[in-house]
């Protein structure tokens, strides 16, 4: 059964258990709020989302009421603005007025709705009480509690998302303060959403933390590559440099919710990126063009006829780039010896992380790839190596050193006739490499990741790639064309209409029917 | 349009009328009195207005440290985006920051004074009077914090500064 009822002239159906701020919200109605989180309990204490009910003397709090047939509302009448402005009073009084070097200003709570309802002169003539300031609660959370109007979300986070209980409020009055309890720190793996949700500035990361302003920021919508999950994010970057990233809600994935392994994951986007493609001359790897350092790699190709290409691949790049890289190695190339190899797994817990660290283990295989890579068939590959049979191995995202051992690939540097390496950032037996190609990151190019539940999802292009780095799909298209083929894409939707039309799972799927939140096939069969 | 006369189409009665002038001016100003308004720069040096915006400045507090406190409102106030702030954590909390790098690329500001306006701690201000840069490299007119503050003296670059300020 649903409920009936108006808010601000406008008649609404709302679910049986919703309160009156979640109707509106659903029906892109808003109110605000500090305390209320759709995510997490009714706390109650901000007092910013009073309305006005027909038939009730006073005004109520949305967040708490929960609906009822007939019921009418009220969210901006008189008596609700001069409420409203009357509760933004109360917040503000201790609240210190030093927004220019706060970090929090141009996306503060307190700064949009003063301006939003506010817009009163202070009227308060006493010396405002005075907290701690920069508290590092945990290894990342800094803590002002000046600046705190105690809505608690960061205390219900903690006991009731990551149920760490870390965080606490003491004391009574103008002494009340969040903090956490005696001995603890402020230190599980999800603690950065705890600064998310912070509608003011009183958590704020250590990473971020006066490093620019947010307005200078822009956001892109993307997908955090760090484990098999896929949480959405939005990549917050300025100037061709990222400077955070933050969860977006999707509840299917992530709820609104990142690790912090994935938050602090963006650095590699920012240093140690290869930024020319590569040749060896002598001992030392000389900038070169990409035409010679393509046809470096194709005359090695021809030299040794397909069957002695290895390649080695991490599921890191897209499903574009897995399909292109698929037929590159079996129509193309034409090898067996392509191995997908994963890494070590890492961590898991039963929230977010998984143990497998890499975006698209998944969408690789169903594009072709073979499956994650056995210690047996790595072993069988070095020994194809060593025995002479490959004589040009193509590592592709791949730590080199950890997958076969420093020794093995300083060998290797010798042994094989053309070893060349694609990969974003600097990594371990990069500098053996006799040709290096520098790929775009997730955060320059366009594609979709298929995450371990099987939901492909969306990468935007945020900048335009560093230096001469291309996406691994154009590097792949510029090597068949070398070789021979027909291949032309213009983007990477191009791509994808492709594995619409040859992978039956995938059959129809555009980025249109992608969108933001994803597309799960599972779900659809 | 009204058709020209004879001696309007000749141009003859004109100019001569125009060389009057000029020969006025030029014997006036040999002989009598001077009306000149050609200033010899730079042997002579040049007034300015107690308003005018020249090379900017940073202040400092009572302490000695500098006023600014990094909240970034002149870089972003800046139409030639020529500020370059660097904020560190300051040591004393109620502070909260301080430009660790300050940098304002001279060549591309258009010394419009816009950062003195949005300046909420008049920590900038562009009033030396200082109106002629002068360098052999670009990078010289990348004027770092301690330069804007006084502490160091322009080495790579000449500077003419008005009297009056």
């Amino acid at each position: 059964m649903a409920k009936k009822l108006t808010i601000d002239g406008k008649e609404i159906t709302a679910r049986d258990d919703a309160t009156i701020i979640q109707a509106a919200h659903e029906a892109g109605m808003t109110i605000p709020h500090y305390c209320y989180h759709p995510k997490l309990s009714i706390a109650g204490n901000c007092r910013m989302c009073l309305v006005e009910l027909e038939g009730r003397p006073k005004l109520e709090i949305s967040c708490n009421t929960p609906v009822a047939d007939n019921m009418v509302v009220f969210t901006n009448s008189p008596k609700v603005v001069e409420g409203r402005r009357g509760v933004l009073e109360f917040l503000l009084i201790n609240h210190p007025l030093d927004c220019p070097i706060c970090d929090q200003a141009g996306e503060c709570g307190l700064q949009d709705y003063y301006m939003q309802h506010g817009l009163y002169h202070s009227r308060f003539q006493e010396e405002k009480t005075h907290g701690r300031k920069v508290v590092h609660l945990g290894p990342d959370v800094v803590f002002d509690s000046e600046r705190c109007i105690l809505c608690t979300r960061c205390v219900r986070f903690c006991r009731e998302v990551t149920q760490t209980n870390e965080l606490g409020l003491f004391q009574r009055g103008d002494s009340a303060q969040i903090a956490t309890f005696p001995g603890k720190q402020l230190d599980n793996p999800y603690a950065g959403n705890t600064v998310d949700i912070c509608p003011v500035g009183a958590l704020t990361s250590q990473d971020f933390r006066f490093k620019i302003r947010v307005w200078f920021l822009r956001e892109t919508r993307s997908v955090c590559p760090g484990c098999a999950r896929g949480c959405n994010i939005n990549i917050h970057h300025h100037d061709g440099h990222v400077y955070r990233l933050k969860p977006r809600q999707n509840d299917e994935v992530n709820v609104t919710w990142m690790c912090d392994a994935g938050r602090f994951g963006y650095t590699s986007i920012n240093v140690q990126r290869l930024l020319q493609p590569q040749l060896r001359q002598g001992d030392a790897l000389q900038q070169t063009t990409w035409p010679t350092a393509i046809a470096q790699m194709v005359e090695a190709v021809q030299r040794h006829g397909g069957q002695a290409v290895g390649i080695v691949v991490a599921p890191q790049g897209t499903n574009e780039d897995s399909y292109l890289l698929a037929r590159l190695a079996s129509a193309v190339v034409q090898t067996t010896h392509v191995v997908l190899y994963p890494g070590m797994p890492g961590d898991e817990d039963t929230f977010l992380i998984r143990a497998d660290k890499n975006p698209n283990t998944r969408g690789a295989q169903d594009m072709g790839l073979p499956a994650p890579a056995t210690a047996d068939q790595l072993t069988r590959l070095a020994q194809a190596i060593d025995q002479g049979a490959v004589k040009v191995l193509y590592a592709i995202g791949v730590d080199l050193v950890a997958a076969f051992g420093a020794e093995t690939v300083a060998r290797w540097a010798t042994q094989l006739d053309c070893l060349i390496v694609q990969a974003s950032n600097q990594l371990p037996g990069c500098e053996h490499a006799h040709v290096v190609f520098p790929s775009a990151t997730y955060a320059e190019r366009d594609g979709t990741f298929t995450n371990f539940q099987g939901r492909v999802q969306r990468i935007n292009a945020a900048f335009a790639p560093r230096g001469e780095a291309l996406p691994a799909w154009q590097i792949y298209t510029r090597l068949a064309q070398a070789l021979g083929q027909a291949w032309s894409y213009a983007a990477a939707e191009n791509v994808l209409q492709d594995i619409a039309e040859a992978v039956p799972a995938y059959a129809g799927l555009s980025y249109a029917k992608i969108g933001d939140l994803g597309w799960s096939f599972t779900h659809e069969s | 349009m009204q058709a020209l006369t004879f001696w309007q189409k000749i141009y003859l009665p004109e100019i001569l009328r125009g060389m009057a002038v000029t020969t006025r001016h030029f014997v006036t100003n040999l002989f009598g009195q001077r009306h000149t308004v050609t200033q010899q720069y730079p042997e002579q040096p040049t007034q300015v207005s107690e308003r005018y915006r020249g090379r900017h400045r940073l202040m400092r507090k009572e302490d000695g440290s500098p006023r600014c406190t990094s909240c970034m409102l002149c870089a972003t106030s800046c139409p030639a985006l020529c500020i370059h702030i660097q904020a560190g954590e300051h040591p004393d909390p109620t502070v909260e920051k301080f430009p660790i790098a300050f940098t304002i690329d001279e060549l591309r500001c258009v010394f419009c004074g816009l950062c003195v306006e949005a300046c909420p701690c008049d920590a900038i201000r562009m009033d030396t009077g200082i109106f002629a840069l002068a360098a052999y490299k670009r990078d010289h007119f990348l004027y770092p914090r301690n330069l804007l503050l006084g502490d160091d003296l322009p080495t790579n670059i000449a500077e003419g500064k008005a009297p009056n300020h």
